[in-house]
């Protein structure tokens, strides 16, 4: 069993002269669910994306670590499942095409009975073999999870997991990430208080501003 | 092994979308026909048409081989790449695409040069297959780190050849007196010095660019 920590030491954030966040201290562990909240333009996004290594802070640092061992950041990739509105997927290809080429590009096996059961668990079985591009805003954020899930990563990284979802879409993700959360780390960036229902423990972005900020 | 795995992707895509090949093919049309019409009947010497050659490889590789961080850009999947794969695997992926794409454009350039123009006949053909292997390897190396420097910027188009002009510069004077002594029919020994300064550049290139491109690809 991985333990999988994260630690956030110092981070700060400018958007030029703009301030997003500043002094983050905090410290993530595997098998919980944590929360990242805050009102619109509060940093929610940034701040997943700095965890994910997609984006740099302006100071500070993030250590990925696996049994204590920390993570170069060129290795992270195969680490982390991400599900984001911002994230888009290969329209032109299927949804078994994009998994299969993600597999691939990744360098690990496309594993097609866990793909299937995903498919199947997100109720994307059955339109498999159709074109991305003719999906719904739902079925595209199903596909992502799927995306998110495949490679079985150690954190998993949900901005708004449920945006564009059902209710019965919602019930399933909720019942997955309760899942995952039993021996993964998973952080969610959410306004919803269903999402942030979830969480352990919740971070509040506001607290990290300067009251001038 | 996972660099081809993006290259087979990016492949599979460019069949389906047609987003450069299209773009490439209408390019050579076009500027080919705009020679042909603009000289007319008027006899050209061989040295212009070898200066021709270059030139419309160049503006194709202006209009075709941005795509392949440009398209990513716009459909919103550099992210996706960002969480799947090393910078250095994304770089080979695009490189292996552009290498392809850039021999198989000027296979097409210089077969159409071949029939179209009467005055384009090399004497030293292995000369100008030395010429054209190491100078598509500096063209799809150059386009491809120039590529993805701009993919970022809001104004691709004509970022694109502004920065292209001056890394590809010394890569097409080399490219053009290699061919000039082709044209005469000059030996492989005799070119050694212009040889030399392609390989040298195709290393610089690449070395550079695989430096560079963490760089690039971390925002």
């Amino acid at each position: 069993m991985t333990n999988y920590t994260v630690e956030l030491n110092n981070l700060v954030k400018y958007f030029g002269r703009r301030l997003i966040f500043e002094k983050i201290n905090f410290s993530f562990s595997s098998k919980n669910i944590y929360g990242i909240s805050g009102p619109n333009g509060s940093g929610k996004s940034t701040l997943v994306k700095i965890i994910a290594n997609l984006i740099s802070p302006t100071r500070g640092k993030v250590i990925h670590k696996n049994n204590s061992e920390e993570i170069e950041s060129t290795k992270l990739h195969n680490q982390i499942g991400f599900v984001s509105p911002y994230l888009f997927l290969y329209d032109e290809f299927t949804a078994e095409e994009n998994l299969k080429h993600i597999a691939d590009i990744r360098g690990i096996p496309f594993d097609k009975e866990r793909s299937d059961f995903l498919l199947k668990e997100l109720r994307l079985i059955d339109r498999k073999t159709d074109l991305v591009r003719g999906y719904s805003s739902g079925m595209k954020q199903r596909l992502k999870f799927i995306f998110a899930l495949l490679h079985q990563p150690s954190l998993i990284i949900l901005d708004e997991p449920t945006s564009n979802l059902d209710n019965d879409g919602k019930e399933k993700v909720y019942e997955l990430i309760k899942k995952e959360a039993e021996n993964k780390l998973v952080i969610i960036a959410s306004n919803e208080d269903s999402d942030l229902n979830l969480c352990s423990e919740v971070i509040e972005l506001e607290k990290f501003k300067r009251a001038n900020g | 092994m996972k660099a081809y795995s993006l290259f087979k992707k990016d492949w599979q895509s460019e069949l389906r979308t047609r987003y450069a090949v299209n773009a490439l093919a209408m390019f050579i049309l076009v500027t080919i026909s705009v020679i042909m019409f603009s000289i007319g009947n008027e006899k050209i010497t061989e040295y212009l048409t070898g200066g021709l050659l270059w030139v419309v490889i160049f503006f194709s590789a202006m209009s075709g081989l941005s795509r392949a961080f440009v398209s990513e850009e716009e459909r919103g999947t550099t992210m996706t790449l960002h969480l799947i794969a090393s910078p250095s695997t994304i770089f080979s992926g695009k490189l292996i695409f552009n290498l392809l794409l850039v021999f198989l454009m000027n296979f097409v350039i210089t077969f159409l040069f071949s029939i179209l123009f009467d005055s384009f006949i090399i004497k030293n053909f292995t000369l100008f297959a030395i010429a054209f292997l190491f100078g598509n390897i500096g063209i799809a190396v150059s386009s491809t780190i120039i590529a993805a420097i701009i993919s970022k910027a809001s104004s691709k188009g004509t970022l694109y050849p502004v920065l292209s002009f001056p890394i590809l510069l010394p890569l097409i004077l080399t490219l053009l007196e290699l061919t000039k002594y082709a044209i005469d029919g000059n030996s492989v020994s005799s070119s050694f010095v212009e040889i030399a300064v392609l390989v040298c550049y195709d290393v610089i290139m690449l070395t550079a660019s695989y430096l560079l491109f963490d760089f690039i690809w971390e925002e």
